[in-house]
C-alpha cells in the first residue's frame, strides 16, 4: 500500500514516480516495437538472390561503329552505342551552360567510341527510343523518350524534356578490347 | 417503433447477449433520415454494394490467378478462356473497378454540391477522402497484376513517382520494387497488397457510417432537421429508393459487362509486359486521367525544385486538398441551391475536371500542355482562392425554415400534422 500512498501524495506535486514508470515503460514499448518493425520494412528491400545478378559481361566484338546493341543489367535496359565520328565530335563540342545537367562527354565514357548508359529515361522510367535503326532519335541525335517527350544526345545527356538528369552511367570495366563487365 | 420479429424469444434471447438486432433495427429501419433526400443520395450505398461484388469477385479471381511474372499473363488468359464462367467473373471485376471510381466520383461532387462537408460532418467527408486514396492505391496495384504491358509501364511510371522525393527518392523506390526494377518482387507484393486493401476500405467505411449515423444525412436543402416532422425512416422509404436505384445500375452495368467488357479497358494491357520494350503511349485507366494530367502540366523548374517533384507534389495536391475543404468554405450556408455564385463555380470545376481528364488522354505535346496547365492551376484556385473568398463576397439566398416547409407548406406544419409520415411506416 505504501506505493499507492506515494502516488497519492505526489497528486498535485508534479512528477510522481508512477510518472517515471509510465514513461519508462512507454519509450521501452516504442523502442521495441520499432526495432520489430525493422524486418517487417526491410523484407521489402532487394533480396540476396536479386542482389546476386548484379553484374554483366558483354561481348564488344560484333557491334559495328553507329550500331546499337541492349543488353539487360540487374532488369533494366543498358544501351551501349559504338558510336561514329562524328556523334562523338557533336558530343564534345557541347557547351556545358546549355546542359540542364552538365557533365563533359569525358566524364560519361572510357573510351570515347563507347558510349554506355543505363536506358531508363530518369523522367519515370520509360524506355527511350533510337536504339534500332528506324527509331526516332529526338532533336539531338541520341535518344527521345515517347512517354513525355525528354530528348537525349549522343552522350545520353538530357537536353530537352521533362526529365531531369542525363542518362546514369553504370559501373563498368574493360575487362579486355572486346569485353566490358558491367556492375 | 418496434418490429414484429423483435417480440420473437429466440431474437430475444440474442439480443440480450449480442445486440445484433436492435442494432439492425435502429441503425436501418428506424434511423431517421431526411424526407427530402434525391437520387444523388443513392451513390453512397451503391458504392457499398460494389464494393461487396468487387471483393467477392475478387476472392473467386484470386483462387485462379498465379502472381509470378513468368505465369501471372496466361494465368488471367486462363480465366478468361478455361475457368468456369472466369470471363465474366474477371469481367464484372474490372468493369466494377470503372463502376466503383464512376459513383465515388459522383458521390463526392454531390458532397462538394450540397456541402455535406460542412460542420458537424467534417471528419465524415476527410474518412471519406481516405477511402478515395485507399480505392486509387488498390485499383493501381490491381490493374498491375494481369502483367500486361500497360500493368507494367503503368506500375514503373507510377513507382518512379518516388524517385521524386529528395535525396532518399531512389531508396524508397528500389525499396518499393525490391529490386532494380518492376520485376517479380514487385508482382507479388501488390498482389498481397490487392488482397490487403479492401478490407482496409472496409474497415474506414464502417467509420465513415458510424460518422454518418451521428449526425444524420445532410440533404438538398443543406439545413438542419427541425424536429420529426423533417424526417422519415430508413426501412421501407430509403431502403426501395437505394433498391431501385441498384437495379437502374445494375442494368447498365450489365450492357458494359455482357456488351461492351473492354470499353473502360486498353488493348495494349492484352499484350504481355515487356521490360524491354515501352509503349509509345502510356496512359493510365480512365479515372486516374485527370490527375495524370496535373502531373504532367508541370515542364519548368521553380528555384530549385525540379519539374518533375512539382508535378508529382501537385498530382498528391489535388486530392490531398480534399482534406482541407470544410476550412477553405467559410460559408455557413452548406447547398448550393442557396449560394447563387458557388452553384457556377461548382460547375465551372467539374468541367475543369472533365479537361483534365480529356488532357490526360492526350499525349503531352502542343496545346494539350498549355490547356493542362491552365487546367491545373484553375483547379487549385477553385480551392485556394475563390472558395475562401466566395464565403465574403456572396450573398446567399434565404433559407427555408424547415426541410418539411416546402413539402407540406406553411412553416413547416403543426408537428401533430407532421407526423403521419411516421406513422404509416409503422
Amino acid at each position: 500500500m505504501a506505493d499507492y500512498e506515494d502516488t497519492q501524495a505526489g497528486h498535485g506535486h508534479g512528477e510522481t514516480r508512477r510518472d517515471f514508470l509510465y514513461l519508462a515503460t512507454g519509450a521501452f514499448g516504442a523502442a521495441g516495437s520499432a526495432i520489430a518493425l525493422w524486418p517487417l520494412i526491410h523484407q521489402m528491400s532487394p533480396a540476396r538472390d536479386t542482389l546476386a545478378l548484379a553484374t554483366t559481361e558483354v561481348d564488344l566484338s560484333p557491334i559495328e561503329q553507329g550500331q546499337s546493341i541492349t543488353v539487360v543489367w540487374r532488369g533494366k535496359p543498358v544501351f551501349i552505342r559504338r558510336r561514329t565520328e562524328d556523334e562523338i565530335k557533336e558530343a564534345q563540342a557541347v557547351e556545358l551552360d546549355d546542359l540542364p545537367d552538365p557533365q563533359t562527354d569525358a566524364q560519361r565514357t572510357k573510351k570515347p567510341e563507347w558510349l554506355i548508359v543505363v536506358g531508363v529515361c530518369t523522367h519515370l522510367g520509360c524506355i527511350p527510343k533510337g536504339q534500332a535503326t528506324g527509331d526516332r532519335k529526338g532533336d539531338y541525335g541520341g535518344w527521345f523518350c515517347p512517354c513525355h517527350g525528354s530528348h537525349y544526345d549522343t552522350s545520353g545527356r538530357i537536353r530537352k524534356g521533362p526529365a531531369p538528369e542525363n542518362l546514369p552511367v553504370p559501373t563498368y570495366e574493360f575487362l579486355s578490347d572486346d569485353l566490358v563487365r558491367i556492375g | 417503433m418496434t418490429q414484429p420479429w423483435m417480440k420473437n424469444r429466440l431474437v430475444q434471447w440474442v439480443d440480450y447477449r449480442l445486440p445484433m438486432f436492435s442494432f439492425m433495427e435502429k441503425e436501418l429501419i428506424d434511423y431517421p433520415t431526411p424526407r427530402n433526400l434525391s437520387y444523388w443520395w443513392n451513390f453512397g450505398s451503391l458504392a457499398g454494394i460494389v464494393l461487396v461484388i468487387m471483393i467477392v469477385t475478387g476472392i473467386v479471381l484470386a483462387m485462379h490467378y498465379t502472381p509470378h511474372v513468368d505465369y501471372a499473363f496466361d494465368s488471367v488468359e486462363r480465366i478468361m478462356r478455361d475457368v468456369n464462367y472466369g470471363w465474366l467473373i474477371r469481367y464484372i471485376h474490372t468493369n466494377g473497378g470503372s463502376a466503383f471510381f464512376i459513383i465515388v466520383y459522383i458521390h463526392i461532387f454531390r458532397g462538394l454540391y450540397y456541402g455535406s462537408y460542412k460542420s458537424p460532418r467534417e471528419i465524415l467527408w476527410i474518412l471519406g477522402v481516405i477511402i478515395l486514396l485507399c480505392m486509387m492505391a488498390t485499383a493501381f496495384m490491381g490493374y498491375v497484376l494481369p502483367w500486361g504491358q500497360m500493368s507494367f509501364w503503368g506500375a514503373t511510371v507510377i513507382t518512379n513517382l518516388f524517385s521524386a522525393v529528395p535525396i532518399v527518392g531512389d531508396i524508397i523506390v528500389t525499396w518499393l520494387w525490391g529490386g532494380f526494377t518492376v520485376d517479380n518482387p514487385t508482382l507479388n507484393r501488390f498482389y498481397s497488397l490487392h488482397y490487403l486493401m479492401p478490407f482496409v476500405i472496409v474497415g474506414v467505411v464502417a467509420l465513415h457510417m458510424i460518422s454518418l449515423h451521428q449526425h444524420g444525412s445532410n440533404n438538398p436543402l443543406g439545413i438542419d432537421a427541425k424536429g420529426p416532422q423533417d424526417k422519415i425512416p430508413f426501412h421501407p422509404y430509403y431502403t426501395v429508393k437505394d433498391m431501385f436505384g441498384l437495379c437502374a445500375f445494375l442494368t447498365i452495368f450489365a450492357g458494359f459487362v455482357f456488351f461492351a467488357p473492354n470499353f473502360f479497358g486498353e488493348p495494349e494491357n492484352y499484350i504481355p509486359a515487356d521490360p524491354l520494350v515501352t509503349p509509345p503511349h502510356i496512359v493510365p485507366e480512365w479515372y486516374f486521367l485527370p490527375y495524370y494530367a496535373i502531373l504532367r502540366s508541370i515542364t519548368f523548374d521553380i528555384w530549385f525544385l525540379s519539374a518533375k517533384l512539382i508535378g508529382v507534389v501537385l498530382m498528391f495536391g489535388s486530392i490531398l486538398i480534399l482534406f482541407l475543404v470544410p476550412w477553405l468554405d467559410r460559408s455557413p450556408v452548406r447547398s448550393a441551391r442557396y449560394r447563387p455564385i458557388y452553384k457556377q463555380l461548382f460547375w465551372v470545376l467539374v468541367i475543369d475536371c472533365l479537361v483534365l481528364g480529356w488532357v490526360g488522354g492526350n499525349p503531352p505535346e502542343g496545346i494539350f500542355v498549355v490547356i493542362g496547365q491552365i487546367a491545373t492551376l484553375y483547379y487549385f484556385a477553385h480551392f485556394l482562392v475563390l472558395l475562401p473568398l466566395l464565403s465574403f463576397i456572396e450573398t446567399p439566398r434565404p433559407l427555408p425554415t424547415s426541410i418539411a416547409e416546402p413539402v407540406l407548406g406553411g412553416s413547416g406544419g403543426p408537428p401533430a400534422a407532421a407526423e403521419q409520415p411516421m406513422e404509416k411506416a409503422q
